[in-house]
């Protein structure tokens, strides 16, 4: 299944300046192993060194967090949004 | 599900009496409409917002709630005007560079709005002074800048049972949410954790359009207004995502987390913690000490060097876009290409290593140690160091 990945403007630079990026996945586990297949620099900012999704980064299915609904299990269905959200602070000063 | 709530109101408080003949003048395009009437206009005059922090989010914030007529606002900075500030904190004028912010701003906003009382806080928001300062307020906005004064603001409403209306930016990106609502999440169901200093975005990557905090703040502002007129549907339980470049507002659904240890159904903070130890020592801005041992040479040793005529390498690890306000003529490597432009380099030369302030170059002296270069050292201060100390006409950004 294609499923579109947005990119979040913190880490688009580990993504080849991408806005998005389609992969083929069936679940969002996959859809994030797809695209850290292709942006090796992207995992440390994913992923502890655990595997498991870092605690300041949120993954999306349209609009519902994944952590409430099947985590990376979570199904993705053809022309899904797949959204990464970190947490960003700035207000001012960065 | 948005709920729809209204602020509690502050034990004790009773509505505003009447608005004078001046404040109907005043406020008469809010009287005209329905939705806000004399009934909410006289809830704004009886309404306490607490406004933490007076930069980029906090200046529109702060004009527009003055200038609806909220009654009582406080506000909390502890910083001085400086003109890079201007770009985007539209409170301050030019004359305003050197003062402090909140008297900048008390200034303005009582300028702006006479018939109201400003309260301000010259202070670092603290663990020791969380509380007392925001136990006053009906509602309190976030317009920090660092993950510290995030958790502890946040942690500070949920124990005060206080809304706060979050926004945040990041370059062209601005999230707005409301923590803290009875019912609601908070910011920690949000992001459980910080990030660890090492993966915040650096410096390399920072900046924000001076817009975009103008927009963030203004819909914080919006936010506040409507809790407190309780009209509407407030930004509770949704993560509104802007994003200024596609010019595109995303909504995701936030859930409370039953397990969150601030307001989840057994919490394990129930007091304010040490936040700059909770998000890894340092906040995000301001000079990182350098944790590694790289080699350093000072700007003026450089200088010396460069006089003398050693054949020195200089290697700048900026971005091109800063490379372009100002440079040494040095040869352009971006941190993030170093590993695979390291061919560029001659490790039996000589090579000085620089960047802004030294942070990234000394990640790229300890990277290039690791790869086999052993003569090299770091600018130590970077290329500001260096106009502070050797050449003032490079300009600092």
């Amino acid at each position: 299944m294609a499923v579109k990945v947005i990119i979040p403007t913190p880490l688009r630079a580990y993504a080849g300046k991408q806005e998005s990026v389609e992969v083929q996945a069936a679940t969002v586990g996959e859809a994030l192993l797809a695209l850290t297949g292709k942006f090796g620099e992207l995992k440390k900012h994913l992923f502890s060194e655990d595997g498991r999704l870092r605690s300041f980064v949120n993954v999306y299915v349209n609009d519902e967090d994944v952590r409430y609904l099947q985590k990376d299990q979570t199904p993705v269905r053809e022309g899904d949004t797949v959204s990464i959200v970190p947490s960003i602070a700035g207000g001012a000063r960065n | 599900m948005a709920t729809k709530v209204g602020i509690p109101t502050a034990s004790g408080s009773k509505p505003a009496v009447t608005l004078s003949k001046s404040e109907v003048m005043r406020y008469s395009r809010h009287l005209i409409m329905p939705e806000v009437g004399m009934d909410g206009q006289l809830k704004l005059k009886a309404a306490k917002v607490l406004c933490i922090g007076t930069g980029g989010l906090g200046a529109p914030l702060g004009l527009y709630l003055a200038a609806a007529g909220v009654g009582r606002i406080g506000l909390v900075d502890f910083d001085v005007v400086d003109s890079t500030n201007l770009q985007r904190q539209v409170l301050f004028g030019t004359s305003d560079v050197g003062r402090p912010k909140i008297t900048a701003a008390a200034d303005r906003l009582r300028n702006l709005n006479p018939e109201i009382q400003i309260d301000t806080f010259e202070t670092h928001l603290s663990s020791e002074n969380a509380l007392d300062i925001l136990k006053d307020y009906d509602v309190v906005v976030d317009g920090t800048d660092n993950f510290p004064t995030r958790y502890l603001v946040n942690d500070a409403c949920v124990i005060l049972g206080k809304p706060n209306v979050y926004g945040s930016i990041f370059r062209f990106d601005g999230q707005i949410t409301i923590f803290g609502a009875p019912g609601g999440p908070c910011y920690r169901c949000l992001y459980p954790e910080p990030p660890p200093p090492g993966l915040v975005p650096s410096c390399a990557e920072g900046g924000v359009l001076g817009v975009l905090p103008g927009i963030v703040g203004t819909i914080q502002a919006a936010e506040t207004l409507k809790l407190i007129i309780g009209k509407g549907d407030p930004l509770i339980g949704r993560l509104l995502l802007f994003d200024a470049l596609a010019m595109k507002f995303r909504e995701l659904k936030l859930r409370k987390n039953p397990e969150c240890p601030v307001c989840g159904e057994h919490p394990t903070v129930t007091k304010l913690i040490d936040y700059a130890e909770f998000c890894g020592v340092r906040g995000e801005e301001g000079p990182v000490a350098t944790m590694t041992n790289v080699p350093e040479v000072t700007p003026r040793e450089l200088k010396a060097r460069l006089d003398r005529g050693d054949d020195l390498f200089i290697l700048d690890v900026r971005e091109p876009h800063e490379y372009q306000i100002c440079n040494l003529q040095g040869h352009l490597i971006p941190l993030g290409e170093l590993s695979r432009r390291v061919h560029e380099l001659d490790s039996s030369k000589e090579i000085v290593a620089h960047c802004r302030s030294g942070k990234r170059s000394a990640d790229a002296v300890e990277f290039l140690q690791k790869a086999g270069f052993r003569k090299i050292w770091n600018l130590k201060g970077g290329i500001l160091a260096w106009s502070d100390e050797v050449d003032p006409s490079v300009p600092k950004y």
